[in-house]
């Protein structure tokens, strides 16, 4: 199969792989660059359990090409925090509940953490709004919107 | 390709966290789910692994006149090319009854069924070569309508479904029809309401495609590393299809990303296995999310016909109610779906005369199995629409009415059987209908806070407000003298800690946490590790499903940990290792001509819960937001009061679904919405907050007095949603999803 | 497949010219669903991310130039959602915000899907399509530019490069219909000005015909117009609606939209 290679930045790290010219960035990070946490739910961009940072743009990674991420930088949930050392946005999901399955919660992650980067203390509209592109099949999304006020420090 | 067996990447162990039965515990499986870091089925990788992918018929009903592989077998990178001729041993499988193919033999009967399988090493190039196979299709009509089903050529001549003490119905295409006879079914009432309602197909929807890995041992046997309900079942149905003994084939939990009864059935099973036989290398499936809307069983679609009979004063004196479920190409569990329907079609009400049908019919729509509710959401949303009618009719409020008629210990249910456990029907309604909704909310406001949401369709203008109430209930473990059962084994050491084993199948419902739980309050220790989850050393745990392994766990757990203790002090210590096998109190089958109890109980216990629900509804435009909603259900204990509320919560955003937006369209038995962009399911615009209340009434005979509580919230939530409609628009709506057709136009 | 990524215009056209089988990717919200789903195969694709003459925007003359590489985000700004209110209350029911941060204007036009959310608010706005290719340069109005579902009028070796706006500065609003409260795809949707410049009233409807269709008016047969603007739209039933559903739905919005703008 035709392969083209890609150097990207991910997490902190530069990284290089070939790749497929088809192929999503998501299927680069889970199948080719061993970072499997961003799930693959929906590959159509419906359901943002796939979400990273592009060059600190919440995107899905299904809908990106990886070929369009070589010289970039990417973040994923793998880049958030470490076992030790949970993003404060992580450890609200795990204190309030907010983990079920969990397949969309490295998704749900990511966006909150974007979301508290951009706005701070987010009213709960603005964080329905903000999370309306990630799709929980499990919880009812009342715990995730619980963890979101934890780690924003909002009481509810 | 070695005998030795490739690296899995490991699952992050699975810690324990201090918490014993009945406090609110965090996950133990919580930190590596935010992390990223939990092995879901899609997520295995092996080394030299090749990718699967699965051709499928492009019809609902056709003949199959020719495969050709020969174009495919060579392509680049492709390793097999596999069709029925290739299966080894049995050449069906099914949950209940084998008239499912493993690949299509000579007839596919839906759209999807699987033709061929092919192994690459690339997924593209796997998918290239499926391309290249060839298959002559002689098209036939499909069966399309289940209410004609029975009037057309039979699509299982030898009629798997017979000869298993079902009543016989001769007609063609039906998979299982009972009848329950109660009282006198002619008995009259004051009034009469009926009332005619239909449900739509829904899909589980969970976010986690089928997935799996395949790996040959090197000696003719396979492990399958899988996200699947039920290890046990699934290697008993795998193994005979390939001709080995279920000791060659080990079956193995890989995370789960939710389940809600639609991995009860084989996706990738016995096709991965297959193929990784055949190729002598491990072998990997992923479903897209196109092909995992037709990779697994749905809910029955139903027509439910309803005639309810009450004195002036309200007292129900006779229903009558005529149940059809479309089962689809294949039986999977419509058998038990069709008894389940018919069996808590009157709701938690005392009714002494009543006459229930009940008919699952085979057709080339979508094969229809288990999901949460398992035939009792249906016919909720039908009971209860017919409640409010009866209400209206008697000039009674409608929670008053349940309230008369509340089912409680000591009634009967129509199948004759005594209520002898918890049944707190009253309570819960009484709870549910004391919850205060929020004030309504004036104008204006975000259009992300009105009917319409994001779609900035009405500053307020169409905007009706309305309130719903429903109560619904089901049984709780597996019915109908199956002879339910769960294993656990628990290795104690020397030292107090203890691993424990048990192939409950967690699937995002905290399983794991129960047994956790369990083991922490019986042996006294924090230091417990749970083993993985697999048929390879511990007994089956049976389905998580039915609402039961909550139940089934915190016995067969408890029991192995009571014995544990009990032999290491017999031995005065030293390490022990005791497996333990728990049963629920004995069920019997009904009876196949009166659908009366043949013994004492065809069902274990009970669960029920009440809802008020609050929406607000446009009428112009027929779109809707649910405000609140607020319920009271009875859990018997919860074990852990956090994942109890977090069921009911999810559970609810299901039944919403239902009520308002999803549904499997199909037109000639072909699915035409299998995509995230139009099968619709709520976000996080759509939920809104839950207020929730747990009723604990402890059941006598269950561990610790824990019922399950999942299926609870997502039968009851469609009807008190949909009642709410109803009271915002005036409306009939006599079927879900509501469309925005039938309320404005 | 191969994948070209050229770093300038002129050099992403030279390579269209030279393939012209060959697909432009920028959002990729629309092309990566196609591959995703083994839709679509083309034998090249040209990832136009790396082009900036198609980032941003700037004034000309009283006009806004948007390049075809604008996201909805961006258009969600303040400064441009100013000048062209209905285009970003018609971006932020575009998808979800990953959607909205990634999907361009010029996609929506590429696609020229009849739920374009983007085109109904540029029809209402007599927005003018900038096309390019090795060949030269030439400007469609966007009612010219849209040939039919999912067509456009681009020839083979051409590229959407711009959409140039007068903004009207009129009153203006954009409604979308959707059986859910975020992420649909318009069952229908609706852009409506009251332009008193022109003495006009302007709407144009999505997902009710094979093209986003303009409907115009005299100022002052409001009255008539939800009507008009209904009997205009040529609406089917698929999996996502009626024909009867979204004709009276129009009538409603149109009703809706007029009492905005009006106000």
């Amino acid at each position: 199969m035709p392969r083209l290679r890609i150097s990207l930045t991910i997490n902190g790290e530069p990284r290089e792989t070939d790749v497929w010219g088809g192929e999503s960035l998501l299927y680069a990070l889970r199948e080719r660059l061993d970072l499997p946490g961003s799930k693959n739910a929906c590959e159509q961009g419906e359901c943002g359990s796939c979400s990273v940072l592009l060059d600190g743009v919440l995107v899905c990674s299904c809908l990106v090409l990886a070929a369009q991420a070589d010289s970039h930088e990417v973040t994923t949930v793998e880049g958030l925090g470490a076992a030790d050392d949970l993003h404060r946005v992580q450890e609200a999901f795990v204190a309030a509940g907010a983990v079920q399955c969990g397949f969309c919660t490295p998704g749900l992650v990511v966006a909150t953490a974007d979301l508290l980067e951009r706005v701070p203390a987010p009213s709960d509209d603005e964080i329905r709004e903000a999370l309306s592109g990630n799709l929980c099949r499990c919880t009812g999304y009342q715990k995730i919107f619980d963890a979101v006020r934890l780690a924003a420090g909002i009481d509810a | 390709m070695s005998a030795t067996r490739p690296k899995i990447k490991a699952r992050p162990p699975t810690r324990p966290r201090l918490g014993k039965i009945g406090e609110s515990v965090p996950r133990s499986d919580g930190t590596p789910k935010v992390m990223g870091e939990f092995a879901y089925a899609s997520d295995l990788h092996a080394a030299d692994m090749l990718w699967g992918h699965t051709l499928r018929s492009p019809h609902a009903h056709a003949r199959i006149a020719e495969i050709d592989i020969s174009q495919a077998v060579g392509m680049p990178g492709v390793h097999a090319v596999l069709t029925h001729a290739d299966v080894p041993g049995r050449k069906t499988y099914g949950l209940e009854f084998t008239d499912q193919p493993v690949l299509a033999i000579d007839r596919v009967r839906y759209f999807g069924e699987p033709v061929a399988v092919v192994a690459a090493e690339h997924p593209e190039q796997a998918r290239r070569a499926a391309e290249a196979i060839r298959v002559v299709y002689e098209l036939l009509e499909p069966v399309a309508d289940p209410e004609r089903a029975t009037e057309m050529e039979p699509l299982h001549p030898d009629r798997p479904t017979m000869g298993h003490g079902y009543r016989d119905d001769p007609r063609s295409n039906v998979v299982r029809h009972m009848v329950i006879r109660h009282g006198d079914p002619e008995t009259a009432g004051d009034v009469t309401v009926d009332g005619v309602y239909e449900v739509g197909s829904q899909d589980q929807a969970f976010l986690g495609p089928e997935s799996g890995l395949a790996i040959p041992d090197g000696e003719g046997g396979v492990d399958i590393y899988v996200a699947t309900q039920w290890l046990h079942v699934d290697r008993d149905q795998v193994a005979p299809c390939l001709g080995l003994t279920v000791e060659q084939v080990r079956v193995h939990l890989a995370g789960v990303g939710g389940a809600f009864g639609g991995r009860e059935d084989l996706s990738m099973q016995i096709h991965g296995a297959l193929l990784a036989l055949h190729t002598n290398r491990p072998v990997k499936f992923v479903y897209n999310r196109e092909e995992s809307f037709t990779g697994h069983v749905h809910r029955h679609p139903a027509k439910i016909w309803c005639e309810h009979r009450a004195t002036r004063d309200g007292r129900i004196t006779c229903v009558r109610m005529r149940i059809l479920l479309d089962g689809g190409a294949y039986a999977s569990s419509s058998t038990t779906v069709t008894s389940n329907a018919a069996s808590f079609a009157l709701g938690p009400y005392r009714v002494d005369n009543a006459l229930i049908e009940s008919t699952s019919v085979y057709t080339n729509n979508p094969p229809c199995g288990a999901m949460r509710g398992f035939g009792a959401v249906q016919t909720c949303f039908a009971a209860e629409a017919q409640m409010d009618r009866l209400a209206a009719e008697l000039g009674i409020d409608p929670v008053e009415l349940r309230l008369l008629n509340a089912l409680a210990p000591g009634d009967y249910l129509p199948t004759g059987q005594l209520i002898d456990g918890a049944l707190p029907t009253a309570e819960v309604i009484r709870r549910a209908a004391a919850l205060e909704p929020p004030a309504p909310e004036g104008f204006p406001r975000d259009p992300i806070r009105l009917p319409g949401g994001a779609g900035n369709t009405t500053r307020g203008a169409g905007v009706h407000r309305g309130v719903g109430f429903a109560v619904g209930f089901k049984n709780i473990c597996y019915s109908e003298g199956f002879d339910d059962s769960c294993a656990a084994r628990v290795q104690l050491y020397a030292d107090g800690s203890a691993t424990v084993h048990c192939a409950a199948t967690e699937v995002g419902q905290g399983v794991t946490d129960v047994i956790l739980q369990v083991a922490r309050t019986e042996l006294g220790t924090d230091r417990i590790t749970l083993a993985p989850h697999t048929t390879a050393t511990v007994g089956s745990a049976g389905s998580a499903s039915a609402s039961r392994l909550t139940w089934m766990v915190s016995g067969a757990v408890r029991d192995a940990c009571r014995a544990a203790l009990e032999e290491q002090e017999r031995r005065e210590g030293g390490e022990v290792d005791v497996e333990r096998v728990h049963h629920h109190r004995p069920t019997t089958p009904l009876d196949p001509e009166t659908g009366q109890i043949t013994g004492e109980r065809a069902h274990v216990a009970l669960a029920v819960a009440a809802m008020r629900a609050v929406v607000e509804v446009d009428i112009d435009l027929g779109l809707t937001r649910v405000v609140w909603v607020g319920t009271a259900q009875d859990v018997g204990k919860a074990i852990n009061p956090q994942a109890v509320h977090g069921q009911i919560e999810g559970g609810t955003a299901q039944g919403l679904g239902l009520a308002l937006m999803e549904e499997i369209q199909t037109r000639d038995g072909r699915i035409v919405n299998a995509s995230f962009t139009d099968y619709l399911i709520p976000t996080a615009l759509d939920m809104p907050p839950v207020t929730v209340v747990l009723v604990e009434d402890p059941e006598p005979d269950a561990p610790y007095g824990a019922k399950g509580v999942g299926e609870p919230p997502a039968i009851v939530s469609v009807a008190a949603i949909a009642a709410a409609v109803r009271d915002a628009t005036g409306r009939a709506l006599t079927r879900v999803p509501i469309r925005a057709d039938d309320i404005c136009l | 497949m191969e994948v070209l990524t050229p770093r300038s215009l002129d050099d992403a056209l030279r390579l269209k010219a030279e393939l012209p089988a060959a697909r432009f990717v920028q959002g990729g919200t629309d092309v990566l669903v196609e591959l995703n789903f083994d839709r679509s195969r083309p034998a090249a694709l040209i990832n136009l991310n790396e082009v900036a003459e198609l980032r941003g925007f700037l004034r000309e003359n009283g006009a806004l130039v948007l390049g075809s590489g604008l996201t909805y985000a961006e258009l969600m700004q303040p400064e441009l959602a100013t000048a062209l209110p209905a285009l970003a209350e018609a971006s932020r029911t575009v998808g979800s915000p990953q959607i909205r941060n990634r999907g361009t204007i010029g996609g929506n036009l590429g696609t020229a899907s009849p739920a374009g959310d983007a085109l109904p608010p540029l029809l209402v706005e007599s927005a003018q399509v900038e096309i390019a290719s090795v060949r030269g340069r030439r400007a469609l109005p966007l009612a010219e530019f849209l040939v039919g579902p999912k067509r456009n009028a681009l020839e083979p070796d051409e590229l959407v490069v711009s959409i140039r706006i007068s903004p009207s500065g009129s009153r203006q609003t954009f409604m979308k219909v959707g059986p859910r409260n975020a992420m649909v795809i318009a069952v229908c949707s609706l852009a409506l000005s009251v332009d008193r410049e022109r003495g006009e009233l302007r709407a144009a409807f999505g997902s009710a015909g094979p093209v986003t269709g303009l409907v115009t008016a005299p100022l002052d047969e409001a009255e008539r117009f939800p009507a008009a603007v209904a009997a205009a739209a040529s609406p089917i039933d698929d999996v996502r609606g009626t024909a009867a559903y979204r004709r009276h739905a129009l009538r409603v919005l149109t009703g809706r939209a007029l009492e905005r703008c009006l106000a």
